[in-house]
């Protein structure tokens, strides 16, 4: 298992900061994939108990000048390393003045993802700062939760507002509420709505636009004004909104029907989200284990920010 | 006695007591032939802060009233700090300051003399006391290095703020090293990030010592001689010994000289490897443009080792067995037992309300808190990563 990567040009570094302070800001620890065309951050498999999962994609050509990776083996060329992604993201803003940034895998008495960094510098001798970010490596058998998700169908897609708008109005409205109610429909509105025993407030967003259906039927069932909604946890959306501190190229939000199956085996619950990979026969659910099928909404956010991707799901409260 | 203090030499002695705050919270002061002194030390005694003013500081200077011996007091760092607690309004509003202390009184008189005809009086109480000493002399420290407060400032930006200790250090072909300390966790499964700077020589206005030798020593108390070296634009030098003894800080100009004089950690209670590696070796020569890179390259990054360890135990939930990692041949053991080690293991601390430990030793009066963990076996010699590329 190799990783090697260096970063040259100071706009791609920049970006790829940005890029792993996002992610800090989103997940404690996260799951970083290493393949031969991307680079994934993956926080998931979290939904079923009511957590977020992310998947964040970028190509590595558009930040890497050199960039070598071999995975565990040939048919399973890929690296799945768990890590802090504050550590990553405080590596990399040492690095605003540097010549050059390299990345590497390492074994220092535990595995590492050691970040080099050569700064510019007045005098003729460089200087150089290294970080030792600690890392763990995830085991093949664990890689099928942590697959690219698969879009069910929505109730409702839209376009979002700009972000810090929405932030500023979702942060004033955490002071009276955690329950925050999203309806949105197919004439570009989006609600955000919060109510108690004593007041109740809705802010409307109005022309925001949709994106063009996914299916043909989808669309010509669905009467345009009619509002879908989802209820959920304030603080959740709040962090992602936070997250972002630029305004993305293109930000849609959608309401999935979600539908898990959750799993109760050796006393541990765990919820196979509509995205694994590997698709278990009906076998699997015969194995001594208790199944329930719940459908619950997810809120899915999509986001492109230049030329990375950004999906965020945020479970729907019961 | 009475000093007087104008101009932008308020804003000198302001920082200086924010830079003597991160040390201690009692403020020694004392007028003497030679300046007015200002002292500090820390509870567990580890560190140690001074700064001299010389009587060309003040408009005024008067140590002691004819006849009258000079007197000594102690304050409350966190009284005196209120005075300069804004230091860009002391800068902006205060014209001159006026330090007087008389015997009848019970205390220490600080007036503020501010623009617009506004006088600020501050009366703190004080105690009176003993003088404050240290025994430290740089001249009979070994090692030296000197540097612009820049560049240390520079040096120490990569580092969380939070971070407490560092090892300052001479790396592989006379680079200066400086790396996060972290001391090893009960938890083994949190690992911290270590973080390590390399400046080279060029840098250095004076670099007198060998490659290899390095001490440790706490960062946060550091920062307040650097932040004062840096808006006074000053020098910062370095004089230390073998791991265990303090380490002396110092600035100097013409009309002050600050010394912050600290504990280091002794060699047995390092845990970070040798700062003079192979690995560093390929840090000195400017790092290539676009080397091509051999397939050798990645030999020595490969941790396929671990992997297959890992497998086989994947059986069991939760824990990983991490195998012992081979020994690169070559490698020196990265401490040799010092004159400090095994025998003062087993000392109890008799001292009463010794504060909760690190493993730091008292500079003062000859006596040496025992670590409360008898320190780890010989490290183990570490295995650095060696890199493929130069």
């Amino acid at each position: 298992m190799k990783f090697r990567a260096k970063i040259v040009d100071a706009a791609c570094l920049n970006h790829f900061t940005r890029v792993s302070t996002m992610i800090a800001k989103l997940a404690k620890t996260c799951t970083l994939r290493i393949s031969p065309e991307k680079l994934n951050f993956v926080l998931s498999d979290r939904v079923a108990s009511g957590g977020v999962s992310m998947w964040c994609e970028l190509e590595q050509e558009n930040f890497f000048s050199e960039f070598q990776m071999e995975g565990i083996s040939a048919e399973n060329n890929a690296i799945y390393l768990d890590l802090t992604a504050e550590n990553l993201s405080r590596a990399l803003k040492t690095a605003q003045n540097a010549r050059a940034l390299k990345i590497k895998l390492t074994n220092k008495h535990f595995p590492c993802l050691t970040v080099s960094i050569e700064l510019l510098s007045v005098s003729s001798s460089s200087r150089v700062v290294t970080h030792d970010i600690p890392v763990k490596v995830i085991p093949r058998k664990l890689w099928k939760d942590l697959q690219e998700p698969t879009i069910p169908d929505s109730d409702v897609s839209i376009y979002l507002p700009v972000l810090k708008t929405m932030k500023s109005i979702v942060e004033k409205m955490k002071n009276i509420s955690n329950h925050l109610i999203m309806e949105a429909n197919l004439s570009g509105e989006l609600n955000l709505k919060i109510e108690t025993e004593l007041v109740c407030i809705t802010t409307h967003f109005k022309d925001l636009g949709n994106p063009p259906p996914a299916s043909e039927d989808a669309s010509q069932e669905r009467p345009p004004e009619q509002m879908a909604e989802v209820h959920v946890d304030i603080r959740k959306l709040l962090q992602f909104l936070a997250g972002q501190q630029v305004n993305p190229t293109r930000a849609v939000c959608r309401q999935l029907k979600g539908s898990h199956t959750f799993h109760r085996g050796a006393g541990r619950l765990s919820a196979r989200p509509p995205w694994s990979g590997a698709q278990d026969g009906p076998g699997a659910h015969l194995t001594g284990t208790e199944n329930y099928l719940v459908s619950n909404k997810i809120v899915h956010f999509d986001l492109l920010h230049e030329d990375v991707s950004l999906q965020y799901f945020i479970p729907a409260l019961s | 006695m009475k000093c007087l203090v104008t101009g932008g030499n308020v804003k000198v002695l302001g920082k200086a007591v924010h830079s003597l705050s991160r040390i201690g919270d009692e403020l020694y002061l004392e007028p003497l032939e030679d300046g007015l002194s200002l002292r500090t030390v820390n509870s567990s005694r580890s560190a140690y802060a001074c700064f001299l003013f010389a009587p060309l500081f003040f408009q005024q200077y008067q140590a002691a009233t004819s006849g009258q011996e000079a007197l000594r007091c102690k304050i409350l760092m966190k009284s005196f700090l209120a005075v300069f607690r804004s230091l860009a309004t002391v800068e902006k509003t205060v014209e001159k300051c006026c330090i007087s202390l008389n015997g009848r009184s019970s205390c220490l008189v600080v007036q503020l003399h501010c623009k617009y005809g506004v006088r600020k009086t501050h009366n703190l109480s004080f105690q009176d006391c003993e003088s404050l000493q240290a025994v430290f002399d740089p001249a009979l420290c070994p090692h030296v290095l000197r540097a612009p407060a820049r560049v240390l400032g520079e040096a120490v930006l990569p580092f969380p703020p939070a971070l407490a200790e560092v090892t300052l250090g001479i790396g592989c072909g006379r680079r200066v090293i400086l790396r996060s300390y972290q001391e090893e966790e009960a938890d083994s499964t949190v690992k911290a990030m270590v973080t390590e700077m390399s400046i080279g020589e060029e840098d250095f206005q004076q670099l007198q010592a060998q490659e290899g030798v390095a001490i440790t020593f706490c960062l946060k108390e550091f920062r307040g001689l650097l932040s004062f070296a840096e808006s006074a634009n000053l020098s910062l030098s370095v004089h230390f010994d073998a791991p265990g003894r303090p380490a002396i800080f110092a600035v100097k100009d013409s009309l002050l000289d600050g010394h912050f004089v600290l504990a280091t950690l002794s060699e047995s209670d390092l845990h970070s490897p040798a700062l003079c590696s192979p690995e560093l070796h390929r840090l000195a020569p400017p790092l290539q443009a676009h080397s091509t890179p051999h397939l050798d390259d990645f030999a020595s990054d490969d941790i396929d080792s671990y992997m297959i360890a890992m497998e086989t135990t994947a059986d069991s939930e939760g824990s990983r067995a991490v195998p012992s990692i081979p020994l690169s041949p070559g490698l020196r053991p990265p401490c040799s037992p010092g004159p400090f080690s095994e025998d003062h293991e087993a000392e109890p601390s008799t001292e009463p309300g010794t504060p909760p430990p690190k493993k730091f030793r008292s500079l003062f009066f000859g006596s040496i808190l025992a670590p409360v963990h008898s320190p780890p076996g010989p490290s183990p010699v570490l295995a650095e990563d060696s890199e493929g590329e130069g």
